[in-house]
């Protein structure tokens, strides 16, 4: 299966790792890793399986993620440590693998990809059992129906705007520049890349916060960051759900007024806050 | 052999005996495949008897790169009550708990689950636990490697496993759909055991009652 890499910034300058999140890609970060190669990194981001100019496979897991990464950390670095820096559900990646393999991460910053344990709404047996009835039914019809997913095709405004509706703080503009890398373009308009098997939310034993506890006992460098805007696909981790499981000598910030894709939203503060907590490259 | 499509997966179906009236379907063990011949525990069902394969298993597609949850075998069954109709499930280990989720998922048309000892029956830890992130030697053949990876450590919490025995008897006719005959018991098969509309009876007498 082939993943696809980019990289902004000398070959030869230390390698900083950005690891995109879920539906998203490594171009989405397009506006934000030049400001972080311009400051002397050697900036390396790949497509998640199915996502991107990556491979569409059989299966999706996060644990094949993990695997995925691995082979990208191997292949980029070695076994040496480089920094990383995981975006939402890159984020949570990111946090399994700092838990599994601590010996590739030289400083991690998570953005906004912090789990906290969800108080489960207060709901009967017989009622959770329900609703987890119509959650699987709705999975199943969609594995019923994947084999022959094509995606809608649309105009570059058409596309932008369907993906507004998920990302709402995103500027038209950049939504829109978003297809032209995101999305390719066949003979009846542009379709997302992104594997239509694939689907948002799920079900499954899985505990978001069993990444949370994991990061508590990392011993590298770790900068966490919050926000406080509402979006549909922010995680609403707030600094009180996490403080208690932070690394020892993290630090965490918090931005009441930005949203999920806080790099995006203010591309130049997130990389300067990067770039200190992170130091000289060198 | 029946194919049958699951996502970008072709599952393998086999006719193991034919016969009229309701089938009986067999899922079988973590790294195994359908067997070529009843077994003798369920010789006696009157019906016809189907064996699948599950993905990654047998004569079915062997996925690039691995990313099996248990869930996805719940699509594969999935696939095969759709083409067959109303099924009795008899599973081995691993194809014990994805009987279990069959009938959660689909309790009108899986008319009794018969969960027995077999490989895979325990599945992996359910707490956070450090992680093996491995790439296997791949060597083209079915059981996948990553197969017997990750479906031999897929997360079973005992709450989960009840949420889909509580969606099997409130949505099935039948006043006993799920039944455990396994000798072994881990934690998540002892909850299932213990749950109200649960039996216990040894592979035929389960049968019998299934067969009605």
């Amino acid at each position: 299966m082939g993943i696809a890499v980019n990289e902004w910034g000398s070959a030869t300058d230390p390698i900083l790792m950005l690891v995109h999140g879920g539906a998203d890609f490594s171009r989405t970060f397009d506006a934000f890793a030049p400001l972080l190669a311009d400051a002397g990194w050697r900036v390396v981001a790949w497509d998640h399986r199915g996502h991107g100019d990556s491979d569409h496979t059989h299966l999706y897991s996060f644990d094949a993620d993990l695997r995925d990464a691995v082979r990208v950390f191997e292949t980029v670095a070695g076994h040496d440590p480089v920094a990383v820096l995981g975006h939402s559900k890159g984020g949570a990646i990111m946090t399994s693998l700092a838990d599994a393999q601590p010996f590739r991460f030289k400083a991690f910053v998570n953005l906004d990809g912090i789990p906290y344990r969800r108080p489960g709404p207060d709901l009967a047996e017989h009622q959770r059992a329900e609703a987890l009835g119509t959650e699987l039914a709705g999975w199943l019809a969609h594995r019923r129906r994947t084999a022959d997913g094509v995606r809608k095709p649309g105009t570059i405004e058409e596309l932008a705007r369907r993906r507004g509706t998920m990302n709402p703080r995103l500027s038209t503009e950049w939504l829109e520049y978003l297809v032209t890398v995101g999305a390719r373009h066949d003979d009846d308009g542009w379709r997302w890349k992104l594997d239509p098997s694939m689907r948002m939310g799920g079900f499954g034993p899985w505990r978001p916060e069993w990444a949370l506890f994991r990061m508590a006992g990392l011993a590298i460098p770790f900068l966490g960051v919050l926000v406080g805007a509402e979006e549909p696909m922010g995680w609403g981790t707030r600094p009180r759900h996490v403080e208690q499981w932070m690394p020892r000598h993290g630090r965490l910030e918090y931005f009441e007024d930005l949203g999920h894709f806080i790099h995006i939203e203010q591309p130049q503060m997130v990389a300067d806050m990067v770039l200190e907590f992170l130091g000289d490259p060198a | 052999m029946i194919t049958l499509r699951h996502n970008r997966v072709e599952l393998a179906l086999h006719e193991i005996r034919a016969g009229a009236g309701r089938p009986l379907l067999l899922l079988h063990g973590l790294g195994e495949a359908s067997p070529d011949r009843v077994p003798s525990r369920a010789d006696t069902w009157a019906g016809p008897v189907y064996g699948l394969d599950f993905t990654g298993h047998g004569a079915s597609t062997l996925p690039i790169g691995g990313g099996y949850t248990a869930e996805i075998l719940l699509g594969d069954v999935d696939a095969a009550i759709n083409h067959l109709g109303e099924v009795t499930i008899y599973g081995r280990g691993l194809g014990g708990y994805i009987a279990l989720l069959a009938a959660g998922a689909a309790p009108d048309r899986v008319l009794g689950a018969v969960i027995a000892d077999g490989p895979g029956l325990t599945g992996g830890p359910t707490e956070p636990t450090s992680q093996a992130v491995v790439r296997l030697v791949d060597d083209r053949h079915t059981p996948d490697p990553y197969a017997l990876l990750e479906l031999g450590r897929d997360l079973r919490p005992a709450d989960y496993a009840l949420d889909f025995v509580r969606m099997a008897v409130t949505g099935s006719d039948l006043d006993e759909p799920i039944n455990v005959a396994a000798v072994f018991r881990p934690p998540w098969l002892a909850a299932v055991a213990a749950a109200p509309g649960v039996a216990g009876l040894d592979v035929p007498e389960a049968l019998a009652l299934y067969a009605g």
